[in-house]
């Protein structure tokens, strides 16, 4: 019994690890229709910067935590004015292509800056303790790390639907001009969602970098992940996005403990059920075809 | 809306191909350079030409790119030339690739006109070249990949390999493991072919001599989070754990291994890769502890060692590692093919041969080939990573044997 608990907080936490990692993409989406496939790349840029943060300007986890989402978010808002901007005229492909070139060219800058050797980013003593839970050893960081998602999930629930910037940004994406004629600047909307976006990314990125570690191509490995959440959860949905993380983070855990091997079947025939039982994913919004 | 999630779709379906297929992300073109300094031999015999196909984009870069640094550290030390003529190294990146690699191949041959290959670091790309090298006669000296059919079932007359065969990384352990560890074993390697064949040998060696496994599990290559499989590891109660990952798995196992609270409590034992040079910096202290057997550490007290990883550190700042090793081994084994020769390459059946018949003692130690098998035949080590004034460091146990593999 203790068993299948403490594997259930094992895939409790890595599937809120996946939803730090994935809100910010699901927002994007959600926001303003673009399919955000650089957005694996933002998360590892994060983490490269929390890595220099760390090693060379600070050697403290947490104004890393701080200060690296931020400078993501930077990044994002130059990224957005520059490039995203012009393509919103043309179809959802232009965007598609743009950002996946992106998430190329932050591969080999990546590469370039920061080596193509696996690092890691070490934690303060004060939180890479461990804690008993079910009579096994739990990482206290990965219980900080659910406890973090849970907050975040919060958070963004609360802008969306309970704040006049929530309704401008659900009213931007049904009807932009309408927004427009009522003297709201979408434009800057667009702009400061996409930042947001990046913000949740590198936190991400951050969050992710001592559990999992640094290369260049942690980016792919994740966005796969990513998409299959978003189409899991729903195109579009916020509290989708978090009950598919924390679906396929659990799903992922005992596919690993049941059958080793075909832990990536599992994922993807799961993501494949949903899609036939449900084609609008597990709590995805109804649109009009 | 209808359109747009067939778009969505068919890109993640391309994503997921794309991921699976190739694994490497930036096909760089062939870095091409003969780099041969100070070669002014004024023999006006033709330079002899070695193409190098390594990884030098992609998840490998860092490999190949170690491999290239100890090769180019020994044709430094000849002063680019042997017997007379100049040495030129034409560098062919495999990108992970076996059919993009059998196109540099041919590039290689047909317009470069080598006289030696060397490389790969993927068996794939090894076995993919294999047919190629047969039918053409190439000398072609592995310096890397290790899957043990390249001198068995797959053996060649044209093919050496200096580097090791993952039956000698396995198999080295199972039976100290027995004698000196513990009589119930768990196992667990990434799961793809060398990830299997080592730990194949492991288990053979250490069922011959008496030991029990306990259960077996095979995270895929690239797994990021190993946590559930610990839990299932640690509620088996083994006596130990033999583990074979490298890289970035390598990293995130051990570290892993000691959140869950398995690190001093189950000892972890493995290959040399679970706690190498290049990767320890980025693992803390997580790896101390661990015992592997590996052919070479930057620890081993030779006076060949020593000068190697001097000249080394002088040359790149930084610590030589395995493939480093490796590089070095290829490029005089090459070097002391072709002087044993006099420079002459025009006979390519002589020049394989004449592999068989190159002994030396390299900075891993005495090593020489099999010449049944064209496999390498070398000492192997028993390493343990301890704390010294707060870093990692490892340390040689014992030599632990010398290792031929049985070639079936």
């Amino acid at each position: 019994m203790d068993m299948i608990a403490i594997q259930l907080v094992n895939g409790l936490s890595y599937g809120l690890l996946l939803f730090l990692i994935t809100s910010g993409l699901s927002l994007i989406f959600g926001m303003l229709g673009v399919l955000n496939l650089a957005h694996g790349s933002l998360y590892m840029v994060g983490a490269y910067l929390a890595l220099t943060i760390t090693r060379n300007v600070s050697g403290d986890f947490v104004t890393a935590l701080l200060v690296a989402p931020v400078l993501v978010a930077l990044l994002c808002l130059l990224l957005e004015v520059g490039l995203l901007r012009p393509t919103y005229r043309l179809d959802h492909l232009s965007q598609v292509l743009l950002t996946f070139g992106l998430a190329y060219m932050l591969h080999d800058l990546v590469r370039w800056i920061w080596g193509s050797n696996v690092q890691s980013l070490p934690l303060p003593i004060g939180l890479s303790g461990s804690v008993e839970l079910f009579g096994q050893t739990f990482p206290l960081y990965r219980l900080l790390v659910m406890a973090g998602g849970f907050a975040i999930a919060l958070i963004m629930w609360l802008l969306q639907e309970k704040t006049r910037w929530g309704a401008i940004i659900r009213a931007g994406l049904s009807n932009k001009e309408m927004v427009s004629g009522l003297g709201i600047n979408i434009k800057l909307v667009y702009t400061i969602v996409f930042a947001v976006g990046g913000l949740l990314a590198g936190l991400g990125g951050v969050a992710a970098a001592p559990i999992l570690g640094l290369s260049p191509g942690m980016e792919f490995e994740i966005l796969i992940l990513s998409l299959v959440i978003l189409v899991v959860g729903g195109l579009g949905s916020i509290t989708g996005t978090l009950v598919a993380s924390i679906v396929v983070g659990l799903v992922e855990t005992f596919g690993k403990v049941m059958f080793p091997q075909l832990s990536l079947i599992i994922i993807f025939g799961f993501m494949a059920v949903v899609l036939l039982v449900k084609p609008t994913g597990l709590l995805g919004k109804q649109v009009s075809g | 809306m209808k359109k747009l999630r067939f778009t969505f779709i068919s890109l993640l379906v391309a994503s997921v191909t794309w991921m699976t297929a190739c694994g490497s992300t930036t096909p760089s073109n062939g870095t091409n350079g003969s780099a041969n300094p100070g070669g002014d031999s004024g023999s006006g015999k033709a330079p002899v030409k070695i193409g190098a196909v390594l990884p030098y984009s992609g998840v490998y870069a860092s490999l190949g790119e170690n491999l290239t640094r100890g090769m180019e550290l020994y044709f430094d030390s000849v002063n680019w030339q042997v017997a007379g003529r100049k040495i030129e190294l034409i560098k062919e990146d495999e990108e992970n690739d076996p059919q993009a690699s059998l196109r540099k191949l041919r590039k290689l041959v047909e317009k470069d006109k080598i006289d030696i290959l060397t490389g790969p670091v993927s068996t794939a790309v090894a076995y993919a070249l294999r047919d190629e090298v047969e039918s053409k006669k190439i000398p072609f000296l592995v310096s890397h990949a290790g899957g043990n059919d390249l001198t068995r079932s797959k053996r060649s007359d044209y093919i050496w390999r200096s580097s090791f065969s993952s039956w000698q990384i396995g198999y080295s352990m199972g039976k100290w493991a027995y004698e000196n560890v513990g009589k119930k074993i768990y196992l667990t390697a990434a799961d793809y072919a060398f990830g299997h064949e080592v730990v194949n040998a492991f288990k053979e060696a250490y069922t011959a001599a008496g030991g029990q496994i306990v259960g077996e599990v095979y995270p895929l290559l690239g797994s990021n989070d190993y946590a559930s499989y610990l839990t299932k590891i640690k509620s088996a109660q083994p006596e130990a754990v033999y583990a074979f990952f490298a890289g970035s798995d390598a990293v995130r196992f051990v570290q892993q291994y000691e959140q869950y609270g398995l690190k001093g409590k189950i000892p972890l034992i493995g290959s040399g890769w679970l706690n190498a040079e290049n990767i320890r910096p980025a693992q803390g202290n997580s790896p101390v502890g661990i015992l592997s057997t590996m052919f070479w550490d930057y620890n081993l007290d030779t006076p060949e060692n020593k000068a190697f990883a001097e000249a080394y550190q002088k040359k790149y700042k930084e610590r030589p590692s395995i493939e480093s090793v490796e590089g070095y081994d290829a490029a005089r084994i090459i070097v002391e093919v072709l002087k044993n020769l006099n420079g002459d390459t025009s006979n390519k059946q002589k020049v394989a041969q004449a592999f068989g018949d190159v002994s030396i003692v390299s900075p891993r130690g005495p090593i020489k080939f099999d010449k049944e098998t064209h496999n390498i035949i070398q000492n192997m080590y028993l390493i343990k990573t301890e704390l010294k004034d707060g870093k990692t460091e490892n340390s040689i146990m014992k030599t632990i044997g010398e290792f031929k593999d049985p070639g079936k």
